[in-house]
């Protein structure tokens, strides 16, 4: 389609009608999801640039990986210097996003590795990958293997890190998300549609299936990515999880027993085109300080594994989540931000007790997506939430709302229950291979029951990476 | 009183420990808890259980408000007392308190028992359970056999298996069908669902009992039938019958609430009735009757099961297609039975249990299917 824009570009800006129907071809419109109504999302500004003292890399960040540690305390690094590598695949590096030298290596219990501190110099010095566009797949693997860029790859089914002996069935962007106050792809990554290309490119190499880009469809006319070229490109519409990869992928080219994809954030494709149009591993993003309690929400730019004070300050009773509301991590106000992050969402947290709350006909302050509540009468409304559980945990008993938050082709009621039964054959049928925790997010929010589903399908995906192993 | 209560006393390791189910579900009725998020989404819709179960129970208040007056008014048509309309509520306000009070405490006790013995939270299920028991039964049944029933339901359908959300009968169709089975000699025959006398002045009077539309057209169809009873009459419910099954109006309004809320499925509704239409018309056709198909829908009990009972989020089928192929073969059944049964005129009771049962099969076939059509798909890709 792009060739054909290059070959009749007048043609195009005359008759868009027609661009349209040639767009419909690859047009998704998902109509199950839910936007959560949640206040405080980040002001198109950057308010502050964190030059930090200190980053942590935490090995627990990567799904699968197993760090084996390449430094000691003392050393110093480049921004691009090894800093551990995974145990059983040596070859896949992970590097100091700074210069400076190794504070302290963190342990926890059993003498688990939770972070590696760097000191930085404030020198900014880096590691010269050089700039050689990679030619063929192995010289991206060796880039990517060396800039620590690996572990950006995801793999599924399970989103682990990629297995560099594996090719992917195809790769997967998704160049928006629909996550609550997620980062706004177009102010964070719009000026770099030179690297996102870049990143496109070398990307393209490691697989036969192509590379699969989404673009958010209520921003087409104004989003830069619908420029990125040699992808199969895909619009997309519709509430959250639409933009999430895996929902793509599930109405894409659904996984198959077998079958492995990748997929990469849009972030990450960016440093991937950075490196190798510059030389240089530079994980510098604007992150979005959104939530509730932000007292002034909008963007920091920062680096991944800044301590969370030099990003925004954080008082008392406030949860800070590295993510968004449904899928991120609490890192804590001594936390520091995650490699895949470039959002902090603050909440309350909720552990005020309402008198009568169920029984009330109103509660103008608690969202909900029930119509047994008067949500619905206020669509526009943003909601001030808090981490409040909104009831206690209770056997399953309505399920239907599972499904109207989950628009993928698999029966969600019954890959939870095969997860909580720990049952490897239906787990499979009922999909396990094309979901991730994130897909499922949103049963979390809406279960009356007040189920932790996302902790069931991530121990059921546990137990899949164990005994298919 | 709960919260002076909790610190300590009632914690783990505390001297009543062994009380904190039952402190647990007073505290948390009178205020949401305070729990926090630990796992997974950080926030959480305002919606609950509570919540879910209280909102069948605003739905089934219209047709329990018109099941008292209607207990009223048979007993003062029976009777030819000629009460006003508050004298007539009253009276069945009177009767139908005993029943409610016995069913929520006996079931409630077990509930609270067995919650404490799993070491859980109370589940709110029984708040509906115990509200729908009293509105299927005979007025005049026996408090001893409500109680009975009560507690055989409650332990042997849903405390057995795990509580609520793991039973797979409707227990308060259980109880009916517990009353049914063990006492068919107080239940049977055409008065089942006639209230006698509770009126002092009446104490020397031979009880009188009236038959059911659905004894009349049994035994005497169309003409019998509408010599007694009008269409309309059924229709607002102005006929003998158990307690909230009689009046069409009140269970749409209920109706209206559940669908609107989504608490209930309207494709088993629908379904339901539609199947309920089709074998009577083909009954009618067939001349297995002579009332036209639409009658089924305003006699006994069969709107109140396809609205409050067949949709029980639990006992129903769970996939979509699924709830169609249930609500459709309930309704279908229960004509079935009513139309080509010599000896039992109603039959939705057993319809319900008997697809309650076979619910999980349903949804068995349809997820099966879809699978291989998902295999299929996969496969073409």
């Amino acid at each position: 389609m792009r060739k054909f824009a290059r070959y009749f570009p007048k043609y195009l800006r005359i008759d868009n009608f027609c661009l349209i129907i040639i767009i419909m071809s690859n047009n998704l419109d998902l109509k199950k999801g839910l936007d959560i109504p949640l206040k405080g999302v980040a002001a198109q500004k950057v308010v502050k640039t964190v030059d930090p003292g200190i980053v942590a890399l935490k090995p627990t960040d990567f799904k699968g990986l197993v760090p084996r540690l390449l430094v000691k305390e003392g050393d110093p690094v480049l921004a691009g210097s090894p800093v551990f590598a995974d145990k059983q695949n040596p070859q896949i590096l992970f590097t100091s996003p700074v210069s400076g030298v190794v504070e302290q290596v963190v342990r926890g219990e059993k003498r688990k590795l939770l972070a590696v501190l760097v000191k930085a110099d404030g020198k900014k010095e880096s590691v010269d990958f050089g700039t050689k566009v990679p030619a063929n797949a192995d010289a991206v693997k060796e880039l990517l293997l060396n800039t620590g860029l690996w572990g950006a790859l995801i793999q599924r089914p399970y989103g682990v890190m990629a297995d560099p002996a594996l090719k992917p069935k195809a790769i997967f962007i998704s160049s928006f998300s629909t996550a609550p106050l997620a980062a706004d792809t177009d102010f964070v990554l719009g000026d770099a549609l030179a690297d996102i290309q870049a990143g496109v490119n070398a990307l393209g190499k490691l697989t036969d299936g192509g590379v699969h880009f989404s673009v958010n469809k209520a921003v087409y006319s104004s989003t830069p990515f619908h420029k990125v070229e040699n992808v199969i490109s895909h619009v997309v519409s519709g509430k959250h999880p639409a933009g999430n990869v895996g929902v793509q992928i599930s109405h894409i080219a659904p996984i198959r027993k077998g079958e492995t994809v990748w997929t990469v954030s849009l972030l990450m494709v960016a440093a991937i085109g950075h490196v190798i149009n510059t030389g240089k591993l530079d994980l510098t993003r604007k992150v979005a300080v959104t939530g509730p309690a932000a007292a002034d929400p909008a963007y920091v730019v920062a680096l991944p594994g800044t301590p969370v004070k030099e990003i925004t300050s954080v008082s008392e009773g406030v949860r800070v989540i590295g993510g968004d509301v449904l899928t991120g991590e609490t890192l804590g106000a001594d936390g520091y931000l995650g490699f895949f992050d470039n959002q902090i969402t603050l909440l309350r947290e909720g552990t005020e007790r309402e008198l009568l709350g169920w029984a009330k006909p109103f509660r103008p302050k608690v969202h909900s997506s029930s119509w047994c509540y008067f949500s619905w009468l206020t669509p526009g409304k943003k909601y001030d939430m808090d981490t409040n559980l909104h009831g206690g945990p209770r056997a399953f008993v309505e399920t239907k709302c599972f499904e109207d938050v989950t628009p993928m082709d698999i029966f969600p009621i019954y890959l939870i229950k095969a997860c909580l039964a720990g049952d490897i054959e239906k787990m499979e049928k009922f999909g396990i291979y094309e979901v991730l925790p994130e897909d499922l997010a949103l049963c979390d929010y809406v279960d009356p029951s007040k189920n932790d589903i996302q902790a069931i399908i991530s121990k059921g995906i546990d137990l899949m990476i164990k005994e298919m192993a | 009183m709960a919260d002076q209560n909790k610190p300590g006393l009632f914690e783990k390791g505390g001297k009543l420990y062994w009380l904190h189910s039952t402190i647990d579900a007073f505290d948390t009725f009178l205020r949401v808890p305070g729990t926090v998020t630990a796992k997974g989404a950080h926030v959480r819709d305002g919606i609950d259980l509570k919540r879910v179960m209280i909102m069948v129970v605003i739905a089934l208040v219209p047709a329990a408000l018109f099941g008292m007056y209607n207990v009223g008014l048979q007993t003062s048509l029976t009777y030819s007392l000629g009460w006003g309309f508050w004298n007539m509520f009253w009276y069945g306000f009177l009767r139908m308190l005993p029943l409610f009070v016995v069913s929520y405490v006996v079931g409630l006790a077990i509930e609270f028992g067995s919650s404490q013995i799993r070491g859980e939270e109370v589940n709110e299920g029984y708040l509906v359970t115990g509200f729908l028991i009293p509105l299927i039964v005979p007025v005049d049944v026996p408090l001893w056999m409500l109680a009975l029933a009560v507690a055989f339901s409650v332990i042997f359908v849903k405390e057995v298996f795990g509580g609520t959300g793991m039973n797979i009968w409707n227990p308060a169709l259980v109880a009916r069908a517990f009353l049914f089975f063990s006492y068919p000699s107080s239940m049977s025959g055409s008065s089942v669902w006639v209230s006698k006398t509770w009126v002092p002045a009446l104490k020397d009077v031979d009880a009188v009992s009236a038959a059911t539309p659905l004894a009349i057209a049994h035994d005497g169809g169309l003409s019998a039938l509408d010599a007694q009873y009008s269409f309309m009459d059924m229709f607002w419910g102005f006929i003998p019958g158990s307690t909230g099954e009689t009046s069409v109006v009140a269970i749409l309004i209920g109706a209206l609430i559940l669908v609107w809320t989504g608490v209930a499925s309207w494709k088993i509704m629908v379904s339901s009735i539609a199947g309920g239409l089709l074998v009577g018309w083909l009954g009618q056709i067939g001349g297995a009757t002579e009332l036209p198909c639409y009658y089924q829908l305003v006699m006994g009990g069969f709107l109140f099961g396809s609205v409050f009972m067949a949709t029980d989020p639990v006992t129903a089928a769970q996939t979509e297609t699924g709830k169609w192929i249930y609500g459709f073969l309930i309704g279908a059944l229960a004509v079935v039975v009513r139309l080509w049964n010599p000896g039992y005129m109603e039959g939705m009771m057993l319809a319900i249990l008997l697809m309650n049962t076979f619910a999980p099969l349903i949804d068995h076939c349809v997820v099966t299917s879809a699978i291989n059509r998902r295999a299929k798909k996969v496969k073409t890709a």
